[in-house]
């Protein structure tokens, strides 16, 4: 793959914490190259405090790295902040506005009219299954329906990329089998690009187009698959040989990694991707 | 969705037990003095403080005019006092660092201690009376306030910002309605402060009002009379905290029936997907 085409190349990302008061310095990312294309359905696995929310948070401009670049279409911009359409993990709905007035803050925000913002996110409330529940509270919704309000205003806030951190990680099991197919459904609709964080191989693999694999302390790339399997994707490939592979192939390093030992695979990682 | 014909079955249970439980207590009382042969200079019987409340109705109005005009005036001066330092003390660590311990401080000086001295620089007008209500009422406000103006989600002001939020914007849109259910608790503890402040300063000093009803009563050995006093001072206090939860529950109806949701441990379970 081309950097050039590239909607984000992140080379040589470095993040070191200042330890305050006698504690040492923390290094939370350590060269970290991650790449992807436009249109692109692209996951980070790994296991707590490898460093996610860290880089998450340099890519939606929150946090400035140590050393390294961020380069969106190939640029690297003097701002970040605003250009990149950040879920946190937790739904961050206020619950002092309705469902509909919370999926239009991003448009709000934007200078777009009221009357205008409803109706662009009104024409989007039956695709994400909220139909019916524009005027309720956050309060009144399921945990699913909670974190397809949270895509929704994520969607409409309009950037191009788009970071999800463990979106579905608080959710049952069942509902959360749904939810990913729900969301494979509606971005292969869009084709927006999405870069997803989860602890779950699984849903890794079943979402995306390539997998990254980080271990802890400092946080670093030690794989990265690309996972060539046909799209659009039924829930039925999870049983498939390939599919069993892949999740294998990644489960290694992702045990090592939790373990805190090191994984040494000749350096895979760029290699890979291309 | 909540049935809406509950309603008014709800109320009925809310208000029916108290009521139930004052005419219980109010029959034991009555009967205790009527078959024990108390004497009415020392505890009268109900049914003759309503009779006493009725005699003296002009008396008494007159009189809980002056003392309601003092504390809706305190309690204005409180509330602006209050979240004015409340503001004050968030907006900056320095200034928190230098007023917040004075301002539990400022709780521990005896306010009824103070009052006279309060009388000696403002002479028997309003004044004094509202300095004290002010003294004794803005700290519930401030305390809270301050709790509430923390209590916006640090991941939510982040969210804010990747949506190009500025900081007045942050503060608009989710410091401040985050705050306001706070705010509203010290409101309505400050209501029951404000009348006992007022009853206070009018001891001191006054030539009007209830407190200094009391106190003309309280000489006269008037038992009954000084009962028909409380009755109408307590039912100042209860009329300001309804009237504060009133608006109240205008204001954040959101508040109100997201809780409502918790408590009913969630008797709708709205479709997963469509």
């Amino acid at each position: 793959m081309q950097a050039a085409g590239n909607k984000l190349t992140i080379e040589g990302l470095s993040k070191t914490y200042r330890g305050s008061g006698g504690g040492g310095n923390v290094t939370a990312l350590k060269d970290v190259g991650i790449e992807i294309g436009q249109g692109e359905f692209v996951s980070i696995v790994g296991p707590s405090g490898c460093g996610k929310s860290t880089l998450f948070n340099i890519i939606a401009g929150l946090v400035k790295p140590s050393s390294g670049k961020v380069l969106l279409d190939g640029d690297q911009p003097d701002e970040l902040l605003g250009r990149v359409g950040y879920m946190p993990q937790k739904d961050m709905l206020m619950p002092w506005r309705t469902v509909l007035d919370n999926t239009t803050l991003g448009l709000e925000l934007n200078g777009v009219r009221k009357k205008k913002a409803h109706k662009q996110a009104l024409a989007e409330f039956e695709r994400f299954g909220l139909a019916g529940f524009e005027k309720q509270w956050p309060a009144k919704l399921s945990g699913g329906m909670k974190q397809r309000a949270a895509l929704l205003r994520t969607f409409l806030a309009g950037r191009e990329l788009m970071l999800l951190d463990e979106p579905f990680g608080a959710l049952d099991a069942l509902t959360r089998a749904q939810m990913q197919e729900w969301l494979l459904d509606v971005w292969q609709e869009d084709r927006k690009t999405i870069l997803f964080v989860t602890h779950d191989v699984e849903e890794a693999v079943y979402l995306s187009d390539r997998v990254y694999v980080m271990s802890g302390r400092p946080g670093k790339v030690v794989l990265c698959v690309d996972v060539k399997l046909d799209r659009p994707r039924k829930s039925e490939i999870t049983m498939s040989p390939e599919f069993l592979a892949l999740k294998q192939r990644l489960l290694k390093p992702l045990e090592a990694a939790v373990k805190g030992t090191h994984f040494i695979d000749d350096r895979p990682t760029r290699e890979e991707a291309l | 969705m909540l049935k809406r014909g509950s309603r008014g079955r709800n109320i009925a249970e809310r208000v029916l037990p108290p009521l139930l439980f004052a005419v219980f207590v109010l029959t034991v009382w009555q009967l205790y003095v009527v078959l024990g042969d108390v004497k009415e200079s020392t505890l009268p019987k109900p049914t003759e403080v309503v009779t006493s409340i009725w005699d003296n109705r002009q008396l008494l109005w007159d009189n809980a005019w002056v003392t309601i005009k003092e504390i809706l005036i305190g309690y204005a001066a409180a509330i602006v006092i209050g979240v004015g330092i409340a503001v004050l003390i968030r907006s900056s660590r320095r200034i928190e660092r230098a007023v917040y311990p004075w301002l539990v401080v400022s709780q521990m000086v005896p306010i009824p201690a103070i009052a006279p001295i309060l009388v000696i620089w403002t002479g028997f007008d309003l004044r004094p009376k509202v300095m004290v209500i002010a003294l004794v009422s803005f700290f519930p406000i401030a305390v809270n306030t301050i709790d509430g103006l923390r209590a916006a989600d640090p991941e939510l002001l982040n969210l804010l910002k990747t949506l190009k939020a500025n900081a007045w914007q942050r503060f608009r849109k989710a410091q401040l309605p985050a705050a306001l259910p706070f705010m509203f608790s010290g409101l309505k503890v400050a209501a029951a402060f404000s009348v006992i402040g007022a009853v206070f300063a009018e001891w001191v000093g006054a030539s009007d009002g209830l407190g200094y009803l009391i106190l003309v009563l309280n000489n006269q050995t008037a038992t009954t009379d000084m009962f028909a006093v409380i009755v109408v001072l307590a039912s100042i206090g209860i009329g300001l905290f309804l009237i504060v939860s009133l608006i109240e529950r205008l204001l954040l109806p959101w508040y109100y029936e997201s809780r409502e949701v918790e408590s009913e441990g969630l008797e709708l379970e709205p479709e997963e997907i469509r």
